[in-house]
């Protein structure tokens, strides 16, 4: 039977209340008393040099404060960077400036020239028309392998050339990797492009800087993952202001998915110019700037190749991969191709010699970081397509082939030759689980079912495998990471029992304020309603690094647990002194302390009240209050892993893909709330899906972005997935971290798109089509295309 | 969006009236002209909304047509179209519930975006377009893209839709507007077939002549066996070459004939 209540449980979210009645509180819904709106004036070429930015006709606009440009911002730091890449002959990455707003040249469509504050968006909208631009057009390179051609235009002038830099992981592997090529009893090669995305959260980005001249402390209201970083990045590298001057708050968030970890030059802004007009400034980003200002995904083009030996083992695996950065580095995008990428191209098999290539590249692009799954999805993409072309040429059933090379269960911990460690794993027991749950066997019957129709019909197969949690700070430290990596929680106990815990952790609907007391209330055998979640303001919450990459309950839920442990040690050092016992024989259990082997006990409640009231307590050796903070810094990254099946009908007469059937088995270890961790993989899938047949953003030969709406922009919708079949009980849980979960935010966009496309695939050449790929978005047209081509 | 004025007149001559001011500008239901507002590249100084007159609402059968009143929202039509079916469902078919609450058929006629649906359906019934001044048959009201036979400040008051024996539109859609990629309207009337083409040509909605003749003779689908359309002066764009448009049109006439 199903738990109702604590671990296990699949509560409903109680954050929803809120959000379904439309009475969260978004940083829209800020406003502060006399606050001005920004606009910012965009830049509508993909390069250009800045000759003049004349705003003396603008300034003398009806409800103008004041405009700002570059040249405000010459005594200011620029975006910093998080993540140092060194390049395979030990060099650091090519690294160029990021200024708030464009000093010299604008490099992308959306570059921010120039910041207009009045007493009405309306105002600042006008008075920006009235700005006189001097911007002379250049040559823009959006093309990355043109972009490192000779004489490409260079995005910026004082770098060498547009790469940023030429990574080889292992280099000292590269030798091995080429001989056990020239060895191989059969090498599959495939070229692929991982496409561009633009994640478009329900909820655009919104900043509202404000400032205290009374105390001198400067507030930024933004939307992001992950307030205590941006307090970090820009108080320490833009603007100067130390932590305890600068206050960060992320209220409810509407969906980040990646794009909202990073720190974005509308909020530098923001903080700045408030404190610049001693009045607040808002500003939120219409849709069409969202399209040409938040940070885009993806954007790979790989060549990877796989050696096979005589009996279909892996002997090898070879990629090259041309990454695009856009035309600044934005927070993490060095770590997305190489790090978060590099390291999983072993995914789940034995592949035992692996040498990955990356060439990260400036175009005149929109810059381009971490989106869900960010480098796992580009990795397990490029695996899994060219073992099923693999087992394609070698006329093997590609889960054969895939359960021949599996990781075997008794392997771990297994060390990949790509410097990571898997902890646990069983992957032929999520195969075994998707067969089932995906009904291979009545595949036959629907095939024929489709033909009747005049439809084709293909099954697609795939496997992940992912790094969550991430992750050691010594290691992320080492990889380049200029942050530490660790999460943190205060759970305060108040005096009659209920208890707020405070976590650096974010949700932007993950369901924390759900999931976090489930594993409170399991720990002290109370219920969950006397549990409060509080997050998402640097003032009230421990340094915590924020949410992202799947690791809030890995990393964050185990800070919570450590600081209720030291909270029950010390609950427990109270209650041996009430029940005159030894602490060494007092137990928790269902809210009570008890005297092992005794019928004597006191309630959490009696306790807590004694912390705060300590009449009888003894304070000789014990402080009085129940309140720990703890901090937590895992050993490894988490891996959960699984085996996703899609079946697909094509219209051969339109080329149109219809998803019939998908089916998830996965690996997340233990499992808190079942129900959001299915809701999470079925926003996963959805965005798979919506990658591998709907989404791409395309730049035309000059820098515009054609796909600047969605009038172009296809995102998925709900007639355009199926329903799901998913499966989490097969779990081998974490050996890591206290709760054994490994997390499931991520998995279903990293492994649908490889599903997805093999089931084309499959589809087309069992109607007899000599079609071996087909890059993604699977559109209507493409696949009419490439049948006919 | 730029500031403007909003009159909303009762009747079509306080309408023609407001719209004789300088820069004055009709508004049905606002589902291309108001996005295109808020994006500034439309700065009308008065917007004349039609959605008041009340002679121009609603849906009528009179004479073997249906007459929808130019200020008739999609959903309308939707719901009381009955007497044409393929029209009451292509009504039913354009964008969302909001769009179809708001979107109206003159609005739509005298925009006439190479991608709408109405355009097929008045193009195909063969309609009548009632201004205010005259009336206009479909077969000299499209001019082109965005163009038509429309003079400055007339209004589309009614559009009467002939009803045929049979009829079916079939739109596929383009992935992410969910316009028409390629829309084809076919109807069967006793002297004739027409078809009706949106979506696919540079040149707006256009009759496929060849189809009709065809169709005209034998009305099955395996009486568009070996016709097509050129791939030349079709509007080719992320999502299709012209050529793939030019094979679209064939594939959704054989099946609005089948469906008729």
């Amino acid at each position: 039977m199903p738990k109702d209540h604590g671990i296990g449980a699949s509560n409903k979210r109680r954050e929803d209340v809120r959000f379904l009645t439309g009475t969260g509180n978004y940083t829209d819904d800020i406003n502060v008393n006399g606050q001005a709106y920004v606009y910012f004036l965009r830049s509508d070429v993909a390069h250009g040099r800045i000759n003049k930015v004349d705003t003396s006709d603008a300034e003398a606009m009806p409800g103008v404060v004041r405009i700002f440009t570059g040249k405000d911002f010459e005594g200011v730091g620029g975006l910093p960077c998080g993540w140092l890449v060194t390049d395979k002959h030990g060099q650091p990455m090519q690294e160029p400036g990021h200024p708030v707003l464009a000093q010299g040249k604008v490099r992308h469509v959306g570059d921010p020239i120039a910041a207009v504050v009045a007493d009405s968006l309306a105002q600042a909208r006008d008075a920006a028309e009235a700005i006189v631009l001097d911007i002379e057009e250049l040559p823009a390179v959006v093309n990355m392998k043109a972009a490192l051609a000779d004489g490409a235009p260079k995005v910026h002038d004082d770098l060498a050339n547009n790469l940023c830099y030429d990574w080889g992981f292992v280099e000292e592997n590269k030798g091995a990797v080429e001989d056990a090529f020239a060895k191989a009893a059969h090498v599959t090669t495939l070229e692929l492009v991982n496409n561009r995305l633009i994640a478009n959260p329900m909820e655009p980005r919104v900043a509202v800087g404000d400032f205290s001249r009374a105390t001198g402390e400067s507030t930024l209201y933004t939307t992001s993952q992950n307030p205590h970083v941006i307090r970090l990045l820009m108080g320490a590298f833009v603007l100067g202001i130390p932590e305890h001057k600068l206050r960060v708050i992320a209220p409810d968030v509407g969906g980040g998915f990646g794009t909202k970890i990073f720190h974005y030059a509308e909020e530098a802004f923001c903080t700045f110019a408030a404190k610049a007009l001693n009045r607040a400034v808002k500003w939120t980003a219409s849709r069409s700037e969202a399209f040409m200002s938040d940070a885009h995904g993806r954007d790979h083009v790989s060549k990877i190749e796989l050696a096979l030996d005589a009996d279909n083992n892996f002997t090898a695996l070879r990629t090259e991969t041309y990454a695009n950065m856009g035309a600044y580095l934005s927070t993490f995008a060095p770590s997305v191709p190489t790090w978060l990428h590099g390291t999983l191209m072993a995914g789940n098999y034995r592949t035992p010699l692996i040498y990955v290539n990356v060439k990260a590249v400036f175009t005149n692009t929109v810059p381009v970081d971490a989106y869900r799954g960010a480098g796992r999805p580009e990795a397990t993409y490029q695996l899994e397509r060219v073992i099923d072309k693999a087992a394609r040429e070698l006329g093997v059933d590609p889960v054969a082939l895939r359960r021949q090379n599996f990781i075997q269960p008794d392997q771990f911990p297994y060390a990949t030759p790509v410097a990571v460690e898997y902890d646990t794993g069983d992957y032929d027991a999520t195969m075994d689980k998707l067969i089932e749950i995906a009904d291979f066997s009545g595949f036959d019957k629907r095939l024929a079912e489709s033909k009747a129709r005049g439809k084709l019909r293909g099954l697609g197969v795939n496997c992940y495998i992912e790094a969550c949690g991430i992750a050691p700070s010594n290691l992320v430290g080492q990889l380049g990471a200029r942050a530490g990596l660790y999460e943190s929680a205060t759970v305060r106990v108040n005096a009659t029992g209920g208890i707020v815990v405070m976590t650096g952790s974010h949700s932007h609907g993950q369901g924390h304020e759900t999931t976090f007391p489930q594993v409170i209330a399991e720990m002290i055998g109370i219920d969950e309603s006397m549990v409060e979640i509080v997050h998402g303001d640097t003032s009230n919450t421990p340094m915590g690094m924020g949410t992202y990459g799947s690791r809030s309950l890995a990393v964050g839920g185990s800070a919570m647990v450590r600081a209720a442990e030291k909270v029950i040690n010390k609950a427990k050092k109270i209650a041996a002194h009430l029940l005159e016992a030894s602490e060494a024989d007092i137990e928790l259990k269902d809210g009570q302390f008890s005297v092992a082997g005794t019928d004597k006990s006191v309630a959490w409640g009696d306790v807590t009240l004694a912390a705060y009231v300590p009449h009888n307590y003894p304070l000789e050796n014990l402080e009085p209050g129940l309140e720990e903070t703890a901090f937590y810094d895992p050993s490894n990254f988490t891996y959960p892993a699984g085996a996703y099946a899609c079946e697909i009908e094509v219209d051969p007469d339109t080329g149109k893909v219809t998803i019939e059937r998908f089916a998830a088995a996965d690996d997340f270890g233990n499992v808190v709330n079942p129900m959001i961790v299915e809701g999470q993989v079925h926003g996963g899938l959805a965005q798979g899906i919506g990658q591998a047949l709907l989404e791409g953003a395309v730049y035309d030969e000059n820098g515009q972005l054609l796909t600047g709406s969605y009038m172009d922009y296809a995102m998925p919708r709900a007639s355009d997935v199926p329903f799901y079949s998913v499966d989490h009980s097969c779990q081998t849980p974490c050996t890591h971290n206290p709760l054994g979960v490994k997390g499931c935010g991520e998995a279903g966009a990293i492994g649908s798109p490889p599903a997805v496309v093999n089931a084309v695939v499959d589809a087309l050449q069992r109607a007899g089509k000599p079609v071996t790929h087909i890059d993604m978005p699977l559109s209507p047209a493409r696949v009419w295309a490439a049948m006919n081509g | 969006m730029y500031n403007f004025d909003f009159v909303k007149p009762a009747t079509v001559a306080e309408a023609v009236e407001a719209l004789s001011g300088e820069e004055a500008q009709a508004l049905g239901g606002g589902q291309t002209l108001l996005p295109t507002m808020k994006q500034r590249l439309a700065s009308p100084a008065t917007l004349v909304s039609l959605t008041g007159i009340a002679d121009m609402q609603g849906v009528s059968q009179k004479d073997g047509a249906i007459c929808v009143g130019g200020a008739t929202p999609h959903a309308v039509v939707a719901a009381n179209a009955g007497g044409y079916p393929a029209l009451a469902a292509l009504a039913g078919g354009i964008g969302d519930p909001a769009v179809r609450n708001r979107g109206t058929a003159g609005g739509s006629l005298a925009n006439n975006d190479p991608s709408a649906c109405y355009p097929a359906a008045a193009l195909g019934s063969g309609a009548t377009i009632v201004t205010n001044t005259r009336e206009i048959a479909a077969d000299d009201y499209f001019e082109g893209m965005f163009t038509t036979a429309l003079n400055e400040g007339e209004i589309i008051t009614e559009v009467r839709f002939p009803i045929p024996e049979k009829a079916n539109y079939q739109k596929f859609e383009q992935p992410a507007s969910r316009f028409a990629l390629v829309g084809v309207f076919v109807a069967k009337f006793a002297d004739g077939v027409r078809v009706a083409v949106t979506g696919a040509s540079e040149d707006g909605v256009f009759r496929w002549a060849e189809a009709e003749a065809a169709l005209s003779a034998d009305f099955s689908p395996a009486a568009l066996d070996g016709l097509t359309v050129p791939a030349d002066g079709m509007i080719s764009d992320l999502h299709g070459t012209g050529a793939y448009r030019a094979h679209l049109v064939g594939v959704m006439t054989k099946r609005a004939v089948a469906a008729a």
